[in-house]
């Protein structure tokens, strides 16, 4: 993909990364290099993933009886707090925040993000967010659900609306700027020949979840504060009572949070196709319609969010309009899979564990995304509005979707963040596992939202109870599942074997440097003047 | 032609002091630090844009509230503020092309006159404020409002009012600070024609607020004005 000019061998330096070049607390709290900082988002998420965990398991075995174990404001205030921290502190810092901090300075061939310092505090507001949401959580939590829908949240819930509310509107900062650094840094920081035509498709699909973070996430920041001031002062903007509008709510709030379900899938979609790419030693199919799809999903984002709003209140016309502006969605959606299918099309597949965790992203994806147009369609809608169905297809997405992507990055670039290889067989069982318990847990909500569950209920009518218990039982191998790469990872970072720059035979000027990176990345700035995924003939390479 | 071979030759020096070193020109850090400064203002501008689409919902959802508190709206006040922000705009207009041009003392002088102009929209902001206090108009607190038909709705038109006039308002004396910051850097002579990105940064910070009152002023003074 690159030649890079070294200069003079350093014998020595070879042994300094950006990991051991400093010690102690001061130097990774106060450092701006977007490495260190990927590193710290990356322990912060998997956290706050291991809280949001937490609570899911929590509702899974309340649900084991059809009356329900614990009381319904318990139980409210779990499934809210769930989707609080999972949406706001693991999805949508997910990818972007630890993968593509770390990456995209390096796939573009900088030495840094444009504002490290800027990269540095958006960190620090989502620490500062999460300490905000995590005093809800001890306090007692949130009943909300994770939309906080007027007038409930601002006059009658009585929960700790406020605290959760504010700590996901100050989160909400921190992805702005990560955005932001995002944009700039693909417009002004690439090497000398990094058109924008050899960006890998990571970098793509990440610059479209820039645009998303930076348009949409203020939106949902003037909400959150609308809403904050209707509860402490009872102004009535969203009180019906004195002539508030709660649909206005809505519509503010999806104008962010619809957007938002793309930022929580577009960085996992360019990490497929890195990965899709490596695995079946191919460029990707159609290269500009894979990179174009994520600039035409960003677009259609802002334009298909009032199909959430089908049955509360909204103009026959305008529920049309969205209807046929969500099935938009379906054609950039559907170019991504079938040119990562084509791309593996006669490619010389392996079954590495990033490969595993690909293929079950796309057909989990795929499944999340058919079932997304029975939503987008107005006459099913109103059928499954609300109902497990609902809850099955987004979960596809996010934890099928986003969640495999997560998973299937982090084992693929594991090698170049800590220099360390993983033990294989352990991640294929740990992939197995995951896949299976995934849809043990999600595929039987489908058919109970089809047969009528309705979602965020703490009890269900006896002949539920079947699925339930498969739903449970899913979730219980799943939470195993995700223990498990926790624990190897962990050791490997101390134990694992060394790894060398290019463990997967992979393109990439992330491929090109030693693993761990220096510092600052590069000796000297490549120049590129290979196009992207060069693998060439198939039976050169030696694996 | 000499000149500029020995312009060319110092200019590593004169860049080495702001260069940041991940960039590798300060025309590159210049374009990147413009480019964060649009994309930032870009979301200011759907931040005020909330609050804009809630002011349309319920202009339109309740014209005759909304003309009865058009009464208490002084527009000889607000049309004062608004000289008052233009003329801010010029003097900071003035200072960016004076770090340009490496006029340190004007530099000093319109940072001054804008922050002295900043001050005096925030002071005369203050005195509108306190006479809607008096009046009784701040909702949630004691709200109450002349014509008894109109208590609740025009209770959420003062709320827009004081929402969006008040985030304005934040964002001036935010503004002020990145001033005083101005100031003190420029009196410690850190901008000249080689180095100003900070002071355009700013400036362009600044016009946005301005405009954002722009859009402020006729939408809350003066569409439906009747004394």
């Amino acid at each position: 993909m690159a030649t890079i000019a070294h200069g003079t061998p350093e014998i020595a330096a070879e042994e300094v990364n950006y990991l051991n070049v400093e010690h102690g607390w001061k130097s990774w709290l106060l450092t701006t290099d977007h490495k260190r900082i990927a590193f710290l988002y990356l322990i912060s998420i998997t956290a706050m993933f291991f809280v949001g965990g937490a609570m899911a398991v929590l509702f899974r075995i309340n649900l084991l009886q059809p009356e329900g174990i614990f009381s319904a404001e318990t139980y409210n205030r779990l499934f809210s707090m769930h989707g609080i921290v999972m949406v706001f502190f693991f999805l949508v810092p997910s990818i972007p925040a630890t993968l593509a901090n770390f990456l995209i300075p390096i796939m573009v061939g900088a030495k840094d993000l444009a504002f490290p310092r800027v990269n540095l505090l958006s960190w620090y507001l989502y620490i500062f967010g999460a300490i905000f949401t995590l005093y809800a959580v001890i306090r007692g939590g949130v009943d909300t659900g994770w939309t906080f829908y007027a007038p409930y949240s601002s006059t009658y819930s009585n929960s700790y609306v406020l605290s959760a509310a504010m700590g996901v509107f100050i989160a909400g900062f921190s992805s702005i700027l990560t955005g932001l650094n995002f944009i700039v840094t693909v417009h002004k920081m690439r090497a000398p020949g990094m058109t924008w035509g050899r960006l890998p498709l990571f970098v793509w699909a990440n610059y479209a979840t820039g645009l998303i973070q930076v348009l949409g996430t203020p939106v949902l920041a003037i909400t959150l504060l609308l809403l904050f001031f209707e509860r402490v002062a009872h102004v009535g903007i969203f009180d019906p009572n004195i002539g508030g509008d709660p649909i206005l709510f809505q519509h503010l709030f999806w104008f962010y949070s619809h957007p938002a379900v793309y930022i929580m899938i577009l960085p996992g979609m360019g990490v497929i196709s890195e990965i899709v790419a490596c695995f079946s030693r191919k460029r990707v199919f159609g290269y500009n319609f894979v990179a174009f799809s994520s600039m035409g999903i960003a677009v259609l984002s802002f334009v298909v969010w009032g199909h959430h709003m089908f049955v509360t209140g909204e103009a026959m016309y305008t529920s049309v309009a969205f209807s046929f502006l969500s099935f938009m969605v379906a054609v950039p959606s559907a170019i991504k899979v079938f040119n990562w299918t084509a791309t593996m099309y006669k490619g010389s597949v392996s079954f590495d564990t990033p490969m595993l965790y690909c293929f079950g992203f796309i057909g989990l994806f795929t499944i999340g995304g058919l079932t997304g147009l029975f939503l987008a369609a107005l006459a099913t809608d109103v059928a499954t509005h609300g109902t497990y169905f609902i809850v099955a297809h987004f979960h596809y997405v996010m934890v099928g979707g986003m969640v495999m992507a997560f998973l299937g990055g982090l084992h693929f670039w594991w090698p170049k963040i800590t220099g360390r290889l993983y033990p294989e067989a352990w991640a294929k069982f740990a992939a197995l596992i995951i896949f299976i318990g995934f849809n043990l847990t999600f595929f039987p909500q489908f058919i109970l939202g089809y047969l009528g569950m309705p979602r965020r209920y703490h009890a269900y009518p006896p002949e539920f109870q079947a699925l339930n218990v498969l739903s449970t039982a899913g979730a219980s191998i799943l939470g195993i599942g995700y223990l498990i790469p926790m624990i190897y990872f962990v050791w490997s970072l101390k134990a694992g074997p060394k790894a060398g720059p290019n463990p997967w035979g992979a393109t990439g000027l992330e491929w090109e440097i030693q693993s761990p990176p220096t510092t600052f990345n590069f000796d000297e700035t490549p120049t590129v003047t290979k196009e992207a995924y060069d693998y060439g003939p198939v039976e050169e390479i030696v694996g | 032609m000499a000149d500029a071979l020995i312009h060319e030759a110092h200019e590593p020096d004169i860049e080495a002091t702001h260069l940041r070193h991940h960039f590798a020109t300060s025309a590159q850090q210049m374009d990147a630090s413009m480019l964060g400064m649009w994309t930032f203002l870009i979301t200011e501008v759907l931040f005020f844009g909330g609050m804009f689409a809630a002011y349309a919902v319920y202009r339109n959802m309740y014209p005759g509230a909304f003309a009865s508190t058009s009464k208490f709206m002084d527009v000889i006040l607000g049309g004062t503020n608004t000289a008052v922000l233009i003329c801010s705009s010029l003097t900071m207009v003035l200072a960016v092309r004076a770090a340009q041009l490496s006029k340190r003392r004007d530099l000093i002088l319109f940072t001054i006159l804008t922050m002295i102009f900043g001050t005096a929209f925030l002071v005369i902001k203050a005195f509108e404020y306190h006479s809607k206090w008096v009046e009784h108009l701040i909702p949630g607190f004691d709200f109450q409002y002349d014509e008894p038909r109109y208590q609740h709705n025009a209770q959420i038109l003062f709320f827009l009012y004081f929402c969006m006039t008040g985030m304005h308002a934040l964002h001036m004396i935010v503004g002020l600070g990145l001033l005083t910051y101005l100031l003190v850097q420029s009196v410690r002579r850190v901008f000249n024609a080689n180095y100003f990105a900070p002071v355009e940064m700013i400036g362009l910070y600044w016009h946005f607020v301005d405009v954002v009152w722009i859009f402020l002023f006729p939408l809350l003074y003066l569409i439906g004005h009747r004394r």
